[in-house]
């Protein structure tokens, strides 16, 4: 080693010693204030230098949380797609369910489900469009029904789909039968969708609550099907017969799925209708 | 030949009337859309194949509805008659004549199927028919009547562009 890298070696050693002896505190107030000034020193240069970094790094950075959010937001519409779709199958299943439930505690008739795709597109007439036809052994008059009554029967069919004629059809005429009174009327439709009885016996005593149920007179519709419950009852002295009008026990408006009796075959008793005197 | 459009745009017509349009509900009355369709393709000053569209309206919706298909037919075409006679009167406002047609469409369709019902024997009042059915479903037809116009419009420019002259 030369005397001149000796000598560098030793001024660093010195240097390094009077340092590290400084920033121990051990020079007192003159250690202090050094030490001070290099902190604030220190502190200004690391603000600048954050400041700095700040500005280069910060608009990156929200680009990328820009970037995240559209993607997350993305994915929460995706969800929410998939939320309702899920929903709607639950609501289909629940339908079904209970359109399972109804078929097994009637055994006595057999049923093909259906869903609705649409209605007449004339609102004077209350029909619906089911999703099956003559390809499925749907056939014109059988019944149509859902867990909670009465829906209506089949008026027309084709292929691939039918049209049912709603027993809320101001031309559809039901035989009913009132289980508390014991005794048969007529349910009538109406245009507006409310469906009323008429052909009451005056002697028959029926109250607000009264099940009404098909009769099966007229070969129409098999018996026993709930139809709805009396609302409220007309009863004027001079008329042969008393009036009601029926909560229908289908909510018309909300029909999704439906059930076709497909073993019923309606009586045409037409011919056994007397013709009216020349 | 653009003309072709008229298949699947009445089509598409037809089931939303019947599956959308019919849920769509004011009182007892909803609006009809193969009618406003008809009425303003008919209210367009360079279609001529107005009465084609109507004959392909009134046998696609009759396929589906149980009113008696002559309504349709005898309704449809009065519409569309209407509105090449309004057309060439009330030019200037042609949304006036839009409104005019949909009102006296709507009331001579509703009137035609009211009579025809009745002498098939269904039950009617015709209180409760113009209450519950005629009045809002006017007003539906009325509020379509105006979206409805436009789009024709559009799609008449489509159909029939207009001839450049040098």
């Amino acid at each position: 080693m030369s005397s001149r890298s000796l000598q560098t070696t030793i001024i660093f050693l010195v240097i390094g010693g009077i340092l590290a002896l400084a920033f121990g505190g051990f020079f007192g107030s003159t250690s202090r204030q050094f030490s001070s000034v290099f902190v604030e020193i220190q502190t200004w240069a690391s603000s600048r230098y954050l400041g700095i970094q700040d500005f280069f790094t910060a608009p990156r950075d929200l680009v990328s949380l820009r970037a995240r959010n559209t993607e997350l937001e993305a994915q929460v519409s995706q969800l929410q797609v998939q939320v309702i779709e899920l929903q709607q199958r639950v609501n289909e299943t629940e339908i079904l369910a209970a359109l399972v439930d109804f078929s097994r505690s009637n055994p006595e008739s057999t049923y093909k489900a259906a869903a609705v795709i649409g209605r007449d597109p004339s609102p004077f007439l209350h029909y619906i469009i089911i999703n099956r036809g003559s390809n499925d052994d749907i056939r014109r008059g059988m019944p149509v029904v859902t867990n909670q009554g009465l829906v209506g029967r089949v008026d027309a069919v084709i292929a691939d789909a039918a049209r049912v004629q709603l027993i809320t059809d101001p031309a559809s005429a039901v035989n009913v039968h009132l289980q508390n009174a014991d005794t048969t009327a007529v349910a009538l439709g109406s245009v507006t969708g409310d469906v009323s009885l008429d052909m009451i016996s005056q002697d028959a005593i029926v109250q607000p609550g009264d099940l009404v149920l098909t009769s099966g007179l007229g070969g129409g519709y098999p018996s026993d099907l709930i139809i709805g419950q009396v609302i409220t009852l007309r009863t004027l002295e001079y008329e042969l017969f008393q009036q009601a009008t029926i909560q229908p026990a289908v909510d018309f408006t909300r029909l999704a799925i439906v059930l076709v009796i497909t073993n019923f075959r309606p009586v045409d008793i037409t011919p056994l209708q007397p013709l009216p005197a020349p | 030949m653009r003309n072709i459009i008229a298949f699947p745009l009445l089509g598409l017509a037809v089931i939303l009337q019947s599956s959308i349009v019919s849920q769509i509900k004011l009182l007892s009355g909803y609006a009809d859309l193969p009618l406003i369709i008809l009425a303003a393709w008919a209210l367009q000053e360079r279609v001529k194949s107005a009465w084609h569209w109507a004959v392909l309206g009134c046998g696609m919706i009759g396929l589906i509805s149980k009113l008696p298909w002559p309504v349709f037919v005898i309704g449809y075409l009065a519409v569309v008659f209407l509105a090449q006679a309004l057309q060439r009167r009330v030019w200037q406002a042609p949304l006036l004549a839009m409104f005019s047609v949909t009102l006296l469409g709507t009331l001579f369709m509703h009137i035609l199927s009211y009579v025809i019902l009745r002498v098939l024997g269904t039950p009617l009042s015709i209180g409760v028919v113009l209450e519950s059915i005629t009045l809002p479903s006017l007003l539906l037809n009325m509020l379509f009547s105006i979206p409805i116009y436009t789009f024709m419009r559009d799609l008449a420019r489509w159909v029939y562009p207009s001839e450049v002259y040098e």
